[in-house]
């Protein structure tokens, strides 16, 4: 039993960290006021190598390991949850599926420029009537000679509106539900992609996301991704590694919380002593480390399982509805031991409170998880 | 990363092998008549299940920690009284072989690897002194070249069984450090003037043993000190930080006995026209259970690799057993709600679970003392 990291995961890691603490952490509480997308901040990671961390090299990405991906995404998470996100999108839901299903002239266009972090991806799969019932999809493509006609609306797309193309999910199909799934990459200037206005949220209020309408979008055949009604599986097998990266994201967002909490107790005194002498304060801070550890070995057990090549669709959810509960717990330890400066603007922790807040939801909410792990449990 | 070798795979069939095939099928009756399990513990011997973390000069397997972690989840999946019994026999054969020398570990541990020696005892724990061991009040006064020990100790599992018992006792008052003073000393069964009490009558482990012992001027000779006079109280603390790992492994066997249960019960039982299972309530009670019962998995080998690997593994191993020890808990408990009334009566193992896995938060440190160092840890 081998638990330790490789000389080179520590040292991707150890980059991101101090990437994370020179560049995010100072800079992370105004982008969330101003609702700013950290662009110069996302280029400079493109530049490390993370647009594409998993993605072989001869297709632009830095052709590491699913378990470095996961270690990258924490770091950066814990300084800015929202350019976890960020990266966690282009890398997990946009390169990722491409990687896997596209063809070499797909991957020649649509990957390498992405995974180099030329350009910046996102992911169509969400709609108004369509969340965790993925099933449901209204968005039509309907075939035109050598080409699609699509419609429909597609919404909360982290990445909508800065994103230069879109894994986008369509019914070729509608009478076939699941089977009648069709996936295509698109670029977001092609004429009839109309984004709206970005969306005001709760948290992860620096990475945007925006509703988008397809009015009669013409997009050439050879941007199928596999092939007709492969879209379903495509969608899963993505969300699959997905939920490592949010999962990640998670568990870096919790762990700001709770080295700002364990910061914050040695400083803050009551009673005439530091907080953290109070067994109470302690014993928050205790269950906090450990369900962080906890979580963070369940999103490594999958993402290696995932670099074997395995199924790591039970892990994953497991990983991910552990990791996002845990961090939401955390965020809310940290606020409550910070007391009333937990509920201030003024520090970071209430950012905490409410970036942690969406991983229980995105990318498969909790409820999701438990449908997913239970079925694979009695089957 | 995270799998297990070709010989720690082989220890963990064979403890699986064995709690399917034989412990499975007597747990429940060991448990009613309250019954130790001797003849069980003989064939774990046979097996080389007391002393998997022990070097083969005396006997052992030397698998190592992890295997060791591994065998104790599949024992006590079958039987948690055989399991904690199994569990201190290789916790004080460890012992020795760590702090011990020549002499003592081939008197002592090839006895308990055979099964010579059915049990072997741990006896640190008094009346007054628990979660505070630094505060255990048993004497060793010197005595020409020995010690004559007197005291008494509690909760002492297999203390009336016992070949062989590691009996902390204070060798020098000093009230501003007390932990200073304290040294551990290898006792015989029925060395003169060691008694055990009656059997305590508990909620669950019920084929475990756990007595009170008393010494009345049990006389030792030099050689029975382990370690160096004061060295008692780095003993006892660096034996727990392996003894958690073995509790923590304890508690996710009785949890995937009770999982295990919960699963199959939910697809036979039916309400309002189909298994229970097909209900959301039930079918994500089982994935919290699971989930938490791998994140549990995960925190226990991630402990055991440390320790076999020489590293500090104090956090890992509290962190383990606070966790998987309360996730344990919840996963019986999750098992009996499930059950509906018949996880309430002893004709389901689940019920038996329920009160077995109660004691893993409690022994070898409760959850507050886990808590306290991790906290201590985090905070330095």
């Amino acid at each position: 039993m081998q638990i330790d990291l490789s000389e080179e995961q520590r040292l991707l890691r150890d980059t991101c960290r101090e990437f994370a603490d020179k560049e995010l952490r100072p800079n992370a509480k105004k982008w969330d006021r101003e609702h700013r997308f950290p662009a110069e901040a996302v280029k400079k990671l493109f530049e490390l190598g993370l647009g594409g961390v998993a993605v072989p090299s001869e297709w632009g990405g830095a052709g590491m390991d699913n378990v470095s991906y996961a270690l990258a995404i924490e770091e950066i998470s814990r300084g800015c949850a929202s350019t976890g996100v960020t990266l966690s999108v282009n890398n997990s839901l946009y390169c990722d599926p491409i990687a896997k299903y596209g063809t070499d002239g797909q991957k020649e266009s649509f990957l390498t420029p992405y995974a180099r972090g030329e350009k910046l991806g996102c992911f169509g799969l969400t709609e108004p009537q369509a969340g965790s019932d993925a099933a449901e999809q209204r968005t039509t493509a309907v075939r035109k000679g050598d080409s699609y006609l699509i419609n429909g609306t597609k919404n909360w797309i982290t990445n909508g509106p800065v994103a230069d193309a879109i894994v986008l999910f369509t019914m070729t199909d509608l009478s076939k539900g699941t089977k009648g799934i069709t996936c295509f990459v698109v670029e977001t200037k092609t004429p009839g992609f109309v984004r709206q206005k970005a969306d005001e949220k709760l948290g992860i209020c620096a990475s945007p996301s925006c509703t988008i309408f397809f009015e009669n979008m013409e997009v050439p055949i050879s941007q199928r991704l596999g092939q007709e009604g492969d879209g379903f599986k495509i969608a899963m097998s993505t969300l699959d590694g997905g939920r490592i990266g949010i999962g990640a994201q998670a568990i870096g967002i919790g762990r700001a919380a709770f080295e700002e909490a364990r910061d914050y107790s040695k400083i803050r005194k009551t009673f005439d002593i530091p907080i953290f002498q109070h067994q109470a304060i302690q014993f928050m801070l205790a269950d906090m480390a450990t369900a962080l550890d906890a979580a963070r070995l369940l999103v490594l057990r999958a993402a290696w399982l995932k670099d074997q090549g395995k199924r790591h669709t039970r892990e994953s959810s497991m990983a991910k509805l552990f990791a996002s509960e845990a961090a939401n717990r955390v965020a809310d330890k940290a606020v409550q031991i910070h007391g009333g400066m937990g509920y201030s603007k003024e520090l970071d922790v209430e950012r905490h409170f409410r970036d942690a807040r969406i991983t229980e939801i995105y990318e498969g909410t909790s409820e999701i998880q438990r449908l997913v792990i239970s079925n694979l449990l009695l089957k | 990363m995270f799998e297990p070798s070709e010989s720690q795979r082989l220890i963990r069939e064979t403890a699986r092998n064995y709690a399917q095939g034989s412990l499975t099928r007597i747990a429940s009756e060991l448990d009613r008549e309250a019954r130790f399990p001797a003849a069980q513990l003989g064939e774990l011997a046979e097996l080389g299940l007391m002393g998997i973390n022990v070097p083969e000069a005396y006997g052992g397997a030397a698998a190592g920690a992890v295997a060791h972690a591994l065998a104790m989840k599949e024992i006590a999946q079958g039987c948690a009284s055989t399991a904690v019994t199994m569990g201190v026999n290789n916790m004080v054969a460890e012992t020795i072989c760590r702090f011990g020398t020549d002499a003592q570990k081939k008197r002592y541990v090839p006895e308990i690897t055979s099964g010579r020696f059915v049990a072997a005892s741990f006896a640190l724990s008094e009346a007054q002194s628990g979660s505070d061991a630094g505060a255990l009040r048993t004497t060793a006064r010197r005595d020409g070249s020995g010690f004559v020990l007197n005291g008494s100790k509690q909760w002492i599992t297999s203390g009336d069984r016992a070949g062989v018992l590691i009996v902390w006792a204070r060798t020098e008052q000093s009230a501003a450090k007390p932990a200073k003073g304290i040294s551990a000393f290898l006792v015989e069964g029925g060395a003169k003037g060691l008694h055990a009490g009656r059997h305590e009558d508990k909620m669950g482990l019920r084929a475990s043993s756990t007595v009170p012992l008393t010494l009345e001027d049990v006389r030792v000779p030099a050689t029975a000190l382990l370690g160096n006079v004061g060295d008692g109280f780095r003993i006892a603390l660096s034996a727990l930080d392996g003894g958690r790992i073995g509790i923590a492994s304890q508690a996710i066997g009785i949890a995937s006995a009770a999982l295990e249960e919960s699963l199959q019960y939910a697809k036979d039982r039916r309400t309002f026209g189909q298994p229970i299972a097909n209900h959301q309530a039930i079918r994500f009670m089982l994935a919290d259970v699971a989930t938490e019962l791998e994140a549990a998995r995960l925190l226990v080998l991630r402990a055991a690799a440390f320790k076999e690997a020489e590293r500090p593994f104090t956090r890992e191993a509290s962190m383990a057993k606070v966790f998987a020890t309360e996730k344990a808990n919840h996963a019986c408990d999750v098992a009996v709600q499930i059950h509906g009334g018949y996880g309430y009566v002893s004709e389901f193992a689940a019920e038996r679970h329920y009160r077995d896995v109660r004691v893993t938060t409690i022994y070898e440190g409760t959850s507050e003392v886990q808590r306290f160092v991790i906290a201590r840890e985090a905070l330095k």
